[in-house]
């Protein structure tokens, strides 16, 4: 898998998102990047582009060399909300990526077994959504977009909606799982501790220009400790970076 | 008979509440016609006496057929209903140009009581069971079209998304998400439908000859029996609630339970 975009810039005539400019990156396989920056900065925007659910105004976008047009399942998305189908349970949820692509019904079984049990839900196979907590709907939703092993997964901001402890325990999770299966995952947060926690490379895009400001490749060991010296330097960069100043400021 | 505590609390009082209505009507109908005199006996219907125009409907075999072939007609002018009104609720969803142009027109059509359809349908069908089914179209499928449409359009876009990423093409989208998302609010939509075409089916059985209960009121009234008037009405409520409770009603409750609604 490669993914790169040249020179990708979006504006909207209806202001209907936020503008990117002139954008160059370079993801690797099995790489976990994530995007920082302030609301309003476009790194949603970024992740639409990506997704093909928006087109660059210019640039391009190549997934292993070649355009694309529209979204598909090799770029599959989790966002913000869980967006589960209210009308399926657990299991249904999980298979549905399966489903649309007519995979034989024991593989859809299987792989939806395997996810659910990474994600220690598989005692709530046939639970109907609204009876599971935010933190539990989140991980289904990931379980869901895991099965479809698209070569990128794309994630909006996926614990920004939930409660500090939940969240933390799924970033810990989710490191776990991307540990194991070595997926290439493109991760936007506005929370600097999650994207030090998280990933490889921290891309920053600022709201000044819209477009990247910095990339820092994170040197630390897996599992990393939020309190440990070094992850506490890196945090403090990157905030400075992402608040677009140079001074002690901390948050 | 099994007494759960829900039959006790709920139905008992509704039937106690029911009860005492009905005593008051007495009391009123003895005391404004017997009495006082205020009302002609002929002018004013009393539980007893709907009770004997109810035996001797009975008696005479015409109440049932009545009955069922009003909810013959009714069921398959709705059922036109239902397929004329999705399909145009579904146009007007998938063109824009129909949705700006097509729809405001379309809602105010809805508005237009459905007896106003009336002389249309007696000159293009005659005094007609076709006539009463023509109308009792026209009476619902706008409604249905415009509740569809809504329903459609009231999908979070944010499903749509995600079955897009996960690769579904656009059938699939329609077919695994909007239809089941729009579902609950369809339901609905179709309920509305339905209390719209039985209403209409009485504007039409008033004026044409067939069978049916809008005739059995209309018999009443050219006999001057004010309760078998008052009987038909009866039937046509407790028909109308029937239908609402024990068929929309139990669907509607079932969705929204499984979906935690």
């Amino acid at each position: 898998m490669s993914l790169i975009l040249k020179n990708v810039s979006k504006t909207f005539e209806d202001a209907k998102g936020d503008v990117l400019n002139n954008i160059n990156l370079e993801i690797q396989n099995g790489e976990f990047v994530c995007v920082v920056g302030q609301s309003g900065c476009g790194k949603s925007t970024l992740l639409n582009l990506i997704a093909g659910l928006e087109k660059p105004t210019s640039g391009e976008i190549l997934l292993n060399g070649k355009r694309f047009d529209g979204p598909s399942a090799n770029r599959v998305v989790m966002f913000q909300e869980h967006a589960l189908f209210p009308w399926l349970n657990v299991i249904e949820n999980v298979k549905f990526g399966m489903k649309l692509a007519s995979l034989p019904a024991n593989e859809q079984e299987e792989t939806a077994m395997k996810y659910l049990r990474m994600m220690q839900l598989e005692e709530y196979r046939d639970y109907a959504i609204h009876q599971l907590s935010g933190g539990m709907r989140q991980r289904v939703a990931l379980a869901r977009a895991l099965t479809l092993d698209s070569e990128i997964l794309l994630m909006d901001e996926p614990f920004s909606a939930l409660d500090k402890q939940t969240s933390n325990r799924l970033r810990a999770e989710l490191q776990e799982i991307w540990l194991k299966t070595k997926r290439t995952i493109l991760f936007i947060t506005h929370s600097v501790e999650e994207a030090v926690y998280l990933a490889d490379r921290v891309i920053v895009i600022s709201p000044a220009v819209n477009s990247i400001a910095d990339v820092i490749s994170i040197d630390l060991e897996r599992p990393r400790y939020v309190y440990d010296e070094k992850f506490v330097d890196y945090r403090h960069r990157i905030l400075e970076e992402v608040q677009g100043n140079t001074g002690n400021e901390k948050k | 008979m099994k007494k759960n505590k829900l039959f006790q609390s709920k139905y008992i009082s509704e039937i106690i509440f029911l009860c005492g209505v009905i005593i008051l009507w007495q009391l009123f109908y003895t005391l404004g016609v017997d009495v006082l005199s205020i009302w002609k006996a002929y002018a004013m219907p009393s539980p007893a006496g709907v009770l004997k125009s109810f035996g001797l409907l009975c008696q005479n075999g015409s109440l049932l057929p009545a009955i069922g072939f009003s909810l013959l007609r009714g069921l398959l002018g709705y059922l036109i209903s239902v397929v004329a009104g999705s399909i145009l609720g579904l146009l007007m969803n998938c063109f824009p140009y129909l949705h700006r142009n097509l729809r405001p027109l379309v809602m105010g059509v809805q508005t237009l009581p459905s007896i106003c359809w009336v002389p249309f349908s007696i000159l293009w069908f005659g005094l007609t069971q076709q006539a009463i089914i023509f109308v009792v179209v026209m009476g619902s499928a706008f409604s249905i079209a415009i509740a569809s449409d809504n329903a459609i359009r009231n999908v979070p876009p944010i499903y749509k998304k995600v079955a897009l990423t996960m690769g579904a093409n656009s059938r699939q989208v329609y077919r695994e998400v909007i239809l089941p998302a729009s579902f609950p609010e369809l339901i609905s939509g179709l309920k509305q439908g339905w209390s719209f075409a039985w209403r209409a089916l009485m504007s039409g059985e008033v004026m044409t000859t067939c069978i049916g209960l809008g005739q059995t009121l209309i018999t009443g009234r050219n006999l001057a029996d004010i309760n078998q008037v008052m009987l038909v009405m009866i039937v046509i409520i407790l028909i109308g609630i029937f239908i609402d409770q024990m068929f929309f009603g139990k669907v509607e409750r079932y969705v929204y339970q499984k979906r935690g609604l």
